[in-house]
């Protein structure tokens, strides 16, 4: 039991203590400035939610040796679609999102089915590659959304041809999940707020997070950590390295898509064109805060850095405001940040041997 | 007892790695003029000792070496490789340390290049002087001429015969001005037989010429053509000098080999008995690059413990990974009377073949895995026990596996905090023990274990063994065992096959004499005994 506590504080290296200092630093500073606490708390606990799936969309690609999934934005567009679909359905409300998430599964399946082929013929540029396929991915979606025969006039310009920019989703499947049995405690009207448990869109977190550790548990998941681990042994084990590398790469684009669709909810808006062009960062930077490396990666480390890297924008926005007025200090330090653990990530990757 | 002819003295030279010694008072002289070779098998501590003499970073981080070196009566230190090279101390490499888009000139004028003033460098030094190509020709042509080569000094490397790269790289040693000693490292590992032949003739000019050579080796007709004196290592320890004239092949061969062997407890196998043919490889060809191995005809018995031997670089090591379809292979695999399917480990592994790799850290473990996963996760692939199977999903079975993982740590004596151990924090031999009990549990008729006492410590390395022969004659498990350990074979196996240059140079009991596998290892038995005998 002792050497578990100790193994679980070795864990917490120099830069995860360093962030839980800040955050906790900040938290306190917005407490004594005023700012209604358990408010951002309550965005906390929102944003781990809306962005853990995403964020847990990296631990199959890592765990199958693929590394960071860069091309996170493929799985975004397919999550897209499939949400778009729903609306032009017309279905609204909780079967609404099971529509999107039933039209993005496996249209997800198929394109992480030719990513993983592609990314089976770079192999050891995975990620610069998987950068600039993400890229390409998006920015040929902004012609497809332009080209799609999308009807639905919620979604489509009143004048002229394609979809919008943004969509609201209200009246559709606008917080399904944040608002599916939430409860709140304390007086909302008081200086710290009160805290919301949006107990539907962590119970969806939870069963995704759930579903990846069976699996991870499988005979399939084991024989995908093994081919991650070590791709010499695996061969020397009867496996198939690509096939495993395959499956790691439909898995994470998948967890992209739903991931999307529950970040879609929570936000109230679908965004298209070029605003899925950098989720992957901020997906690699949460990773990487809650401790995983390009090769090795966890459920907790999701979780653990879904929280402390939203948590981090949440409560430096008020914070930086409050302290200096106007300005856009909060997005300078997200970009600051995010971008600055990604770069000392990747700096650690050939450091080690 | 200074004495001005020898070129080199190094005395009373010993080192340790950590506690293990590696060398043991080696003392050695060289003269002006001289051929001086030095024998061993491989780990005889040869490598260590030129390691020392070039000063080389491996020596220094791991706490230096006592004794002393002299080089023309002076005592030296050398701290590192560069300074070997400006006292006169010159290296062949065993890989070519060539530029191949650069010519035969560039390359042996490499870093040293003849250079005249112009106008740039008078303002910015003499780092942009021009090259005066014509005197670095000229000075290249003179060294290759030494050495008998007609090729152009303006041919570039990449594209001109192997065997001549070699000589490039002589060239380039021998023209350096102040050479005093040139350390011929198994220079003939890679030449055919009429490029070693020349490359003898050359040492032998470069001898006439006063310079010293130290010619590390394991081919003993070589060394009785060309050297004038030998020293002879063998674990570390120098166990003869002699002086060419006064030895020959057959002595020195056993001299290499020589020591006793330790017999691990164990009945002699009734030679009469009943023996069925288990594994037959018929012209077994495998890509395995550094150990290839080029045609291989071999039966295996059932019931035995089959010991594969020879020097490293020779194919030993790409019969077991040839078998498992690791490394590319052709030929025929035949088990129990039924071909295998080539290139597939999963159909070696389905067809109860178990191998424990060479390679440990790198292909055998999962360092970053837990030992109980280490040990189940090939027969959870392959035999798909320790899982529980839903209708639509499985999921590992953790009291199975941790039920086997606790038997396996207690029969094979694994040393760990618990099963859930990181295998990175084990030690060598229990890293290695864990290898055994992954392929045991894949119940395997056929054992291919290879290299199993590399880098472990003694009383591991006796578990391992002990292992080895228990399973063979309490489960009648059929073990073959490829080590670079003779003295290892000889202990274990009923019978040993030496491979030499891919090919099998012959077999022999763990009780024939030391000579017969001295001259097997050093490839010379078919030569000296090929009256008679037609073998390929």
């Amino acid at each position: 039991m002792i050497t578990r506590i100790k193994d679980l504080f070795t864990d917490f290296d120099l830069p995860r203590l360093l962030i839980v200092a800040f955050l906790s630093t900040l938290l306190v500073l917005a407490f004594f400035l005023g700012l209604p606490v358990l408010g951002l708390l309550t965005d906390m606990l929102n944003r781990l939610g809306m962005f853990g799936v995403l964020v847990l969309a990296m631990v199959p690609a890592i765990v199958a040796g693929v590394g960071l999934n860069f091309g996170l934005p493929l799985g975004i567009l397919c999550g897209l679609i499939g949400g778009l679909v729903s609306i032009e359905l017309d279905l609204s409300g909780g079967w609404a999102f099971a529509a999107a998430i039933a039209v993005a599964v496996p249209l997800a399946t198929l394109v992480g089915l030719g990513y993983g082929w592609l990314l089976n013929r770079v192999k050891g540029s995975e990620m610069m590659v998987a950068t600039y396929v993400g890229f390409a991915g998006v920015s040929l979606m902004c012609i497809g959304w332009i080209m799609l025969p999308f009807r639905s006039l919620e979604m489509v310009w009143p004048i002229g041809k394609g979809l919008r920019v943004t969509i609201a989703l209200s009246g559709r499947y606008e917080r399904v999940l944040n608002d599916f049995w939430d409860f709140t405690i304390g007086d909302p009207g008081s200086s710290t707020g009160a805290l919301t448990i949006p107990t539907g869109l962590l119970l969806f977190f939870g069963a995704m997070c759930l579903l990846m550790w069976l699996f991870l548990r499988s005979r399939m998941g084991i024989q995908m950590k093994t081919v991650g681990d070590n791709p010499k042994f695996a061969v020397t084990s009867g496996m198939n390295v690509n096939r495993g590398r395959m499956i790691g790469t439909i898995l994470s684009t998948v967890l992209a898509a739903v991931g999307i669709l529950a970040f879609n909810q929570g936000f109230g808006f679908i965004q298209l064109y070029t605003a899925p062009m950098f989720m992957g960062f901020t997906a690699v930077a949460a990773i990487l805060i809650g401790g995983a490396t390009v090769k090795k990666a966890s459920i907790s480390n999701a979780i653990i850095g879904t929280f402390l890297f939203q948590g981090l924008l949440v409560v430096s926005l008020p914070v930086a405001n409050q302290i200096m007025q106007g300005g856009n200090l909060a997005e300078i330090s997200r970009i600051i940040i995010s971008n600055g653990i990604i770069l000392y990530a990747l700096s650690q990757v050939g450091g080690g041997e | 007892m200074e004495n001005l002819e020898y070129v080199l003295q190094m005395k009373n030279i010993s080192k340790d790695y950590y506690g293990n010694c590696v060398l043991k008072d080696i003392n050695l002289s060289v003269k002006a003029g001289e051929i001086h070779a030095i024998l061993g098998e491989n780990g005889a501590g040869k490598s260590t000792l030129m390691n020392i003499l070039f000063g080389m970073t491996v020596i220094h981080s791991t706490g230096g070496f006592d004794g002393e070196i002299m080089l023309e009566g002076k005592n030296i230190n050398i701290k590192s490789p560069q300074e070997a090279l400006e006292l006169g101390i010159g290296m062949v490499h065993q890989e070519f340390m060539l530029i191949p888009g650069y010519s035969v000139t560039e390359n042996v004028k490499l870093n040293r290049e003849i250079t005249k003033r112009n106008f740039v460098s008078r303002i910015f030094g003499e780092k942009l002087e021009t090259l005066d190509l014509k005197e670095m020709a000229k000075d290249t042509r003179k060294a290759l001429d030494t050495l008998d080569m007609d090729i152009d000094e303006w041919t570039r490397v990449e594209g001109i015969p192997v065997g001549y790269m070699q000589f490039i790289e002589i060239a380039r040693e021998i023209d350096k001005k102040n050479i005093k000693l040139l350390v011929f490292d198994e220079p003939t590992a890679v030449l055919t037989e009429s490029e070693a032949a020349n490359l003898l003739t050359a040492m032998q000019k470069i001898k006439e010429s006063g310079i010293a050579i130290l010619f590390i080796t394991h081919r003993l007709d070589e060394v009785m053509e060309v050297a004038d004196n030998i020293t002879m290592l063998r674990d570390g320890e120098l166990v003869a000098q002699k002086k060419s004239d006064e030895t020959n092949v057959i002595e020195l061969a056993e001299l290499m080999v020589g020591r006793k062997v330790e017999k691990i407890v164990r009945e002699k196998r009734d030679e009469k008995a009943n023996r069925k043919t288990i594994l037959e490889v018929k012209d077994l060809r495998v890509m395995m690059s550094g150990e290839e191995v080029k045609g291989i005809d071999l039966k295996i018995e059932e019931g035995e413990i089959l010991g594969i031997g020879g020097l490293a670089g020779q194919g030993k090591i790409g019969i077991a990974n040839g078998i498992m379809g690791i490394y590319p292979v052709s030929g025929d695999i035949i088990l129990k009377g039924e071909k295998l399917k080539l290139n597939s480990p999963k159909d070696s592994l389905e067809r109860k073949i178990a191998f424990v790799s060479e390679d440990r850290r790198g292909v055998g473990l999962l360092l970053d895995t837990s030992i109980e996963i280490n040990i189940v996760v090939t027969a959870m692939q392959i035999k798909k026990t320790f899982i529980r199977n839903f209708v639509l999903f499985t999921q590992i079975n953790q009291k199975r596996i941790k039920e086997h993982t606790l038997k396996m740590i207690k029969m094979l004596d694994i040393r760990c905090r618990n099963e859930k151990q990181l295998i990175k924090k084990l030690s060598g031999g229990n890293q290695q023990k864990i290898c055994i009990a992954r392929a045991l549990t894949l119940a395997p008729d056929v054992l291919l274990v290879s290299e199993p006492t590399r880098g472990i410590d003694v009383g591991a390395k006796k578990i391992v063994l002990e292992t080895l022969v228990r399973l063979n004659r309490d489960l009648g498990m059929t073990i073959v065992m490829t080590s670079s350990e003779l003295a290892e074979l000889r202990s274990v196996c009923d019978r040993i096959v030496i491979i030499s240059g891919g090919k099998i140079e012959g077999e022999l009991k763990p009780d024939s004499n030391d000579t017969d596998f001295g001259l097997m290892m050093a490839g010379e038995y078919k030569k000296i005994h090929s009256r008679g005998d037609e073998q390929s």
